[in-house]
């Protein structure tokens, strides 16, 4: 187990730099100049091109995109400074700091909210295979993935905060706000986790030692919840690791929806202001969070899956 | 081809999604000629009015007509997730037969590269593209196509594997076919049914991330009546005119809802091997 520990830490390194690398250079390819968009000067403006060429040469962007790019990465590991908002003109580690925690409610809230129910509609549809009960389920499921999340989030927020007026609509100040968004995503995630809990379970009720153990009297309940659960989870686990990326960037929805001033909202700002150090920045920690995520679930299936250890 | 037909008919919910994905695409081909009103006209004494005889969708906050919106809409929708999966799909089926069929260095290369832009969620990678291209409707296209392409390359590169090592490959290539041959003649025959799965179920994807780009202000621009865009405005009128908001979302749930139902009908029409569970 340790050492399939220490072998998905190692492919870590590679694959987080190849993100950084892919975001880094990506972002160069943004037309337009950084320091005209940071002083808000169009190209043809009458702006003297010594001040640009001495701005350009101060933030280093006369060295090579390698040596940016290695200075950037440097800034990050040793001094925690992911460089300034041209917006804003702040560091964006402070804005971070204060974003991250909403977004991170949200996504793990969802996820958390879409596991449990997934987890449980799928064992119930698997159950009653084929019964009214699957087929409701199902139905539902189906609804739930294909609802996009701003819809649902613009309903339930008419239907209890608007009509009935149970919960806020607007910001993040505590828990109670916290319902509404958390709900939106995790309704989402729900579908998917649903319909591979149902179809990983049914994959391995019709194996041998399942009947086997019908056969040896163990009710059907136990069977249900105990041997064949724990051999479905492989699926399941995959289904929650990648729902975790997408209510993650999915986050930045119903950040708008709700006005949470998230990291998603920070991400979408900086877009539509073309505010390359922000893209740059939120992508990183959105891309980088996502492969840890992943990692976990790497790492969770060494526990579930004994088998997964001797690859 | 009748039998996958049949099969196809099978189940009932299939047939529903397909129904209603062909009314959507003949209200996006010849709805527009029906509309009576104009999507772009202003209309200040109209102003989030909920359906009436006049407006039977209601009316936004410019007085445009929703309904008409809506229509003028599913072209927009319907026209760039097509193309745009189609182009996604084609390089991703690429992609794949070559890391499939070539193996060693080429199959390294390529899965490296796979196997990073995985790394990224998906909507993320198009709002990467987005970033660097800018908004619009042909820059979204392109974002969805090529957010799409890795997991199309990677789901095509393994039915390519597991068709290289059978006999009548092998036999294909002791009797002297070249490569291309061997590729256009049997290795992409035999996987497109799982392409074509995986293209139908990706359309319903696609219209997802494109309504959610536009919501987010980083897609399709106004005064383009794309629905995600209109699901956007409404959004602060919710309390005053909900309609505005209901019908193009029902739009897009029905839209993506019945893509994949078609999708998951022809995987069972047509892949009858494949295993199926539900």
């Amino acid at each position: 187990m340790l050492r399939y520990t220490i072998k998905r830490l190692l492919q870590l390194i590679p694959t987080l730099l190849a993100v950084s690398m892919i975001i880094f250079f990506s972002i160069r390819l943004i037309p337009g100049d950084p320091i005209s968009l940071m002083y808000g000067l169009s190209e043809a403006g009458g702006v003297d091109p010594a001040f640009i060429e001495q701005m350009r040469e101060q933030y280093g962007l006369n060295d090579p995109l390698i040596t940016q790019y290695f200075r950037y990465m440097g800034n990050i590991i040793f001094h925690g400074d992911l460089g300034t908002s041209i917006v804003t003109k702040k560091p964006i580690m402070d804005e971070l700091m204060n974003r991250y925690q909403y977004t991170i409610v949200l996504a793990l809230g969802g996820t958390l909210f879409g596991s449990i129910i997934g987890i449980a509609v799928g064992i119930i549809s698997a159950v009653f295979h084929n019964k009214a009960a699957d087929n409701f389920l199902m139905a539902f499921s189906m609804i739930a993935v294909s609802m996009p999340s701003f819809f649902l989030g613009m309903i339930l927020m008419l239907v209890f905060s608007l009509n009935l007026g149970l919960l806020p609509s607007v910001g993040m100040k505590g828990v109670k706000y916290a319902i509404l968004p958390v709900a939106t995503l995790g309704l989402y995630a729900v579908g998917l986790i649903a319909r591979t809990t149902r179809s990983s379970m049914l994959d391995v009720v019709n194996q041998d030692y399942i009947r086997t153990a019908r056969s040896r009297g163990v009710s059907k309940t136990k069977i249900y919840l105990s041997h064949a659960f724990r051999n479905a989870l492989i699926p399941i686990l995959t289904a929650i690791g990648l729902r975790f990326g997408i209510l993650l960037v999915g986050s930045s929805i119903v950040e708008t929806v709700f006005t949470i001033p998230g990291l998603g909202r920070f991400m979408i700002d900086g877009i539509s202001h073309r505010d390359y150090p922000v893209i740059q920045s939120t992508m990183l920690v959105f891309a980088t969070t996502f492969v840890l995520v992943n990692t976990l679930v790497d790492l969770l299936y060494g526990f579930v899956d004994p088998r997964v250890k001797y690859d | 081809m009748k039998t996958i037909f049949r099969r196809f008919c099978k189940r009932k919910a299939s047939v529903l999604g397909l129904i209603v994905l062909i009314l959507f695409v003949l209200v996006a081909l010849v709805g527009p000629s029906l509309c009576r009103q104009d999507p772009m006209a202003i209309n200040a004494g109209q102003i989030h009015k909920p359906p009436s005889a006049q407006h039977w969708f209601g009316t936004d906050y410019l007085g445009r007509d929703t309904l008409t919106r809506l229509v003028y809409g599913a072209r927009i929708s319907l026209a760039l997730s097509v193309s745009a999966v189609l182009s996604g799909s084609l390089i991703g089926v690429l992609l794949g037969v070559c890391a499939g069929y070539f193996g060693k260095r080429v199959d390294a290369i390529i899965s490296r590269v796979i196997d990073i832009l995985l790394a990224f969620p998906n909507l993320l990678l198009a709002m990467l593209v987005v970033a660097i291209l800018g908004q619009g409707l042909f820059n979204t296209a392109m974002a969805i196509a090529i957010s799409s392409v890795p997991s199309v390359a990677r789901m095509v590169r393994g039915v390519v594997i597991s068709l290289r090592s059978s006999q009548y490959i092998s036999a294909s290539r002791v009797m002297g076919e070249s490569n291309t041959r061997i590729i256009f003649t049997h290795i992409i025959p035999n996987s497109v049914s799982q392409i074509i799965v995986n293209t139908t179920l990706n359309l319903g994807t696609a219209i997802l991330s494109a309504s959610s780009l536009s919501f987010l202000g980083l897609g399709v621009q106004p005064p383009n009546p794309e629905w995600g865009q209109m699901l956007s405005l409404a959004r602060t009128a919710l309390r005053l005119n909900p309609s505005e908001a209901l019908f193009p979302g029902i739009a897009i749930t029905l839209v993506v809802m019945s893509f994949s139902l078609v999708g998951d009908g022809l995987r069972d029409a047509l892949d009858p091997k494949l295993k199926n569970v539900s």
